[in-house]
């Protein structure tokens, strides 16, 4: 018997949400209230109203089967997708079980705020998660979230140390959280972590953000330059930084 | 060409008219000197009439539902014409006073030599070979630099010796220093010529070469892509895909290539789409069969082709090396009159019935083509292959060969899936343009997972478009965006394909080819595309 989840939204192909070419599902629901959301509509746990859908893992699943030669993989997105992590394993427990479905990669587009039991539940049927880190400073974070970032630091250090961190997002709001300070500790902090994951400089665009959003400017290339020649200047290495663009976050 | 004219001997009138035929091209000021001298040539060949055929095959020519593709009226050397380079490189060739070549520099002029004596249709080579398997016995002394820069002076002379984007090498399945050298070399000249493929065959191309193959798409529109398992399977391993992605074999070619309008065929049909193949497609069918046949034999017996050239003399085409190709155009208006006769109204790409009823006429057509005998065509079992034809500049409003039309294309997926069923009917070349959204470019893999699908769900050609770039794809071949407006402004251009290439893009609507965004589909988004 196939539980549910409820779904926002489902983009069939994206080259936007991890390597290749991938089917994402985003979930309805987020523990976050960023500022910068693009996407306010898909925080709300139970909307009364909205896009969002019930959806059988099942037919996700047989949705996914059709198109599976044309994949590299599979993304649960959101809002936040832990928030309905049960569902998320059994999708990647069905897609892992069947033939049509069983070479795509798993992955998930986390903010990261979620519990311990989360990842070690999801960690043998994934292949990895893809985190967004807001700030390192925790007055930044609660200040863009609504939420402190112990739980997210937390995390990243648990999936590090069971080899799921796929990539860390760094969401770049000018004057914001890029100052060079802030930049410097980040680059100390990722630095330490023992699997070398990726880190994805994204700059922030006010495209369908709310009001409150409107006191941050967007990012340019030129600041994202700077902000890869802080993270370089703090220890990372050139070639892990990629910089994902100007391109909307999901989790804003 | 006028009605009428095919049958008719040149009386006063007609020597009136094709004076001022003559004149109108010797006067035209956007023609180069070459492309006035074909212009010419073929005036002149079509002063003589053209091969018998039956009063019905000529209504239907004088009708436009079949067409000889203006290939001129006296047919005098094949349509394509793939000579085995392989061959010639090996015992050198007596004709044009060449030994063997032993270095690079050798081959490439041998090469060139030979190119520069190949006859077909558009009065240059629409095959220039098996590129990398030609050249990669002369590499191992040259580095990769050196090498790069030897292999761009050759393809920049390819492109201004040869300047017709209809020229074709090809690549793969292989990966090697060659490939990825010709590759690079294309990304860093950006010419339409060479059009270029390459072969892909699951385990044998790695994805480090398909992710070049992409990188090379984004930059200028090409390789497109060819399936070459199923193309083994049907044509044998010794195959080339010349002019748009025309596949046919090695060490021969196309005699001739005569299309059938689907559209004007369903406008004859009366009655539900359930008899339309017995009733009405297959007796059109035979006076387009009728037509190959008149052409072939006139090439073959009149013309003697194959008695006279010195590619036959060495070996490099033999007559049982040769087919003919059995081209069609107008799948998309076809499935949608007769949805209309059914009272079910319905689209090519955007309705499931309409769908299902296109590959039932595409297989249908392919065995009335592929039992059809036809003389010459040893090479391929003793019939004509089906085409499916990319269109003339002069369309307006009809869909190249079995394409969803420009602008009713549905979501990715649905679009590839829906077209590849008909591929594996289709030998001799089908392709279906899938346009890319340029941010794609940050996430080669992404297409390259697309191409891979592609071909797994049987498509025989892949070619992809970037949306808005420089190059334009216009049917299989392409033209710069630059040329396009230089045309318009009734300047000279290089590329005698350009000039095609410009009364196409008006014609039919290129500009509103649907581009796949790949950043993120949403397939609701693509519900009212087109309507």
């Amino acid at each position: 018997m196939s539980s549910t989840a409820l779904v926002a939204d489902i983009v069939p192909a994206s080259c936007v949400d991890g390597p290749g070419n991938r089917f994402v599902v985003f979930l309805q629901g987020c523990t976050f209230n960023c500022l910068a959301c693009h996407n306010p509509q898909t925080i709300a746990r139970a909307p009364r109203a909205g896009p969002a859908d019930r959806r059988r893992v099942d037919d996700i699943v047989d949705e996914i089967a059709e198109v599976a030669p044309f994949l590299s993989g599979v993304t649960v997105s959101g809002g936040e997708a832990t928030c309905q992590w049960h569902a998320v394993h059994e999708l990647f427990q069905e897609l892992a079980r069947r033939p049509a479905t069983r070479r795509l990669t798993r992955l998930v587009d986390t903010n990261g705020d979620a519990d311990p039991i989360v990842w070690d539940a999801l960690g043998p049927v994934m292949h990895g998660a893809m985190v967004d880190l807001k700030a390192l400073d925790p007055t930044i974070h609660q200040f863009l979230t609504g939420r402190p970032n112990d739980r997210v630091l937390a995390s990243i250090r648990q999936l590090d140390a069971l080899h799921r961190l796929h990539e860390v997002r760094l969401l770049v709001i000018p004057s914001v959280n890029d100052s060079r300070d802030q930049m410097a500790a980040t680059a100390r902090w990722l630095g330490a972590l023992t699997s070398q994951p990726d880190i994805a400089v994204q700059g922030f665009r006010s495209d369908g953000t709310r009001p409150a959003a409107r006191a941050f400017r967007d990012a340019r290339q030129d600041d994202l330059e700077v902000v890869v020649s802080r993270l370089v200047d703090g220890g990372l290495p050139r070639e892990r930084i990629r910089v994902a663009g100007v391109t909307t976050s999901q989790h804003g | 060409m006028p009605a009428g004219q095919h049958r008719r001997t040149l009386t006063e009138m007609d020597t009136d008219e094709h004076r001022h035929t003559v004149r109108g091209l010797v006067d035209d000021p956007t023609l180069t000197y070459r492309q006035r001298v074909q212009a010419l040539a073929i005036a002149a060949e079509n002063t003589l009439d053209p091969p018998p055929v039956s009063e019905a095959c000529a209504a239907a020519m004088d009708k436009r539902i079949v067409c000889d593709m203006r290939e001129g009226h006296a047919p005098y050397r094949p349509r394509y014409t793939l000579p085995d380079y392989e061959l010639a490189m090996r015992q050198g060739s007596a004709f044009l006073e060449l030994a063997p070549p032993t270095t690079f520099d050798d081959a490439t002029t041998f090469l060139l030599a030979l190119y520069g004596n190949v006859p077909s249709i558009t009065g240059h080579p629409v095959w220039f070979g098996d590129l990398d398997h030609l050249l990669t016995p002369f590499i191992d002394d040259l580095d990769d630099d050196e090498l790069r820069a030897r292999l761009r002076r050759f393809w920049v002379l390819l492109d201004r010796l040869f300047p017709d984007a209809f020229a074709h090498a090809n690549l793969g399945p292989e990966d090697g220093r060659m490939v990825r050298a010709a590759l690079a070399v294309h990304r860093e000249v950006r010419q339409v010529v060479p059009n270029l493929t390459l072969r892909v065959q699951p385990r044998v191309t790695p994805d480090d070469l398909l992710l070049d193959a992409m990188r090379t798409v984004v930059a200028v529109a090409q390789p497109h892509l060819v399936n070459h398992p199923m193309m083994v399977a049907d044509l044998g391993d010794r195959y080339g895909v010349v002019s748009c992605y025309n596949s046919l074999p090695v060490g021969g070619g196309a005699h001739t290539l005569v299309r059938l309008d689907l559209r004007e065929v369903a406008l004859l049909h009366h009655g539900s789409s359930e008899r339309f193949i017995t009733d009405t497609l297959a007796p059109q069918a035979e006076l387009a069969a009728e037509l190959i046949e008149a052409r072939i034999r006139h090439l073959v017996e009149q013309a003697r082709f194959f008695d006279h050239s010195w590619l036959v003399h060495e070996g490099l085409l033999r007559l049982d090396r040769l087919t003919a190709m059995f081209g069609v155009v107008g799948l998309a208006e076809c499935v949608e009159h007769l949805c209309v006769l059914d009272g079910q109204p319905g689209r090519y790409g955007q309705d499931a019935h309409a769908d299902a009823l296109a590959q039932r006429i595409v297989a249908g057509l392919a065995d009335i083509v592929h039992s059809r005998p036809m003389p010459y065509c040893e090479a391929t079992g003793g019939h004509a292959l089906l085409h499916s034809q990319a269109g003339l500049e002069s369309d307006v409003g009809l869909t190249a060969g079995t394409r969803v039309r420009a602008g009713d294309e549905p979501d990715l997926y649905r679009h590839l899936l829906a077209v590849a069923p008909n591929h594996r009917h289709v030998p001799s070349g089908i392709s279906d343009i899938v346009r890319l959204d340029p941010t794609v470019g940050g996430n080669l893999q992404a297409a390259v997972d697309i191409a891979k699908g592609a071909l797994a769900a049987g498509m025989r050609d892949v070619t992809f478009e970037v949306a808005g770039g420089e190059f334009v794809r216009i049917t299989g071949y392409l033209v710069r965006r630059s040329d396009l407006a230089r045309i318009a402004d009734e300047q000279t251009v290089r590329h005698s394909s350009s000039v095609l290439g410009a009364g196409s893009f008006t014609n039919a609507h290129l500009d509103g080819r649907t581009a796949q965004d790949v950043t993120r589909v949403r397939s609701h988004e693509f519900d009212g595309a087109g309507r």
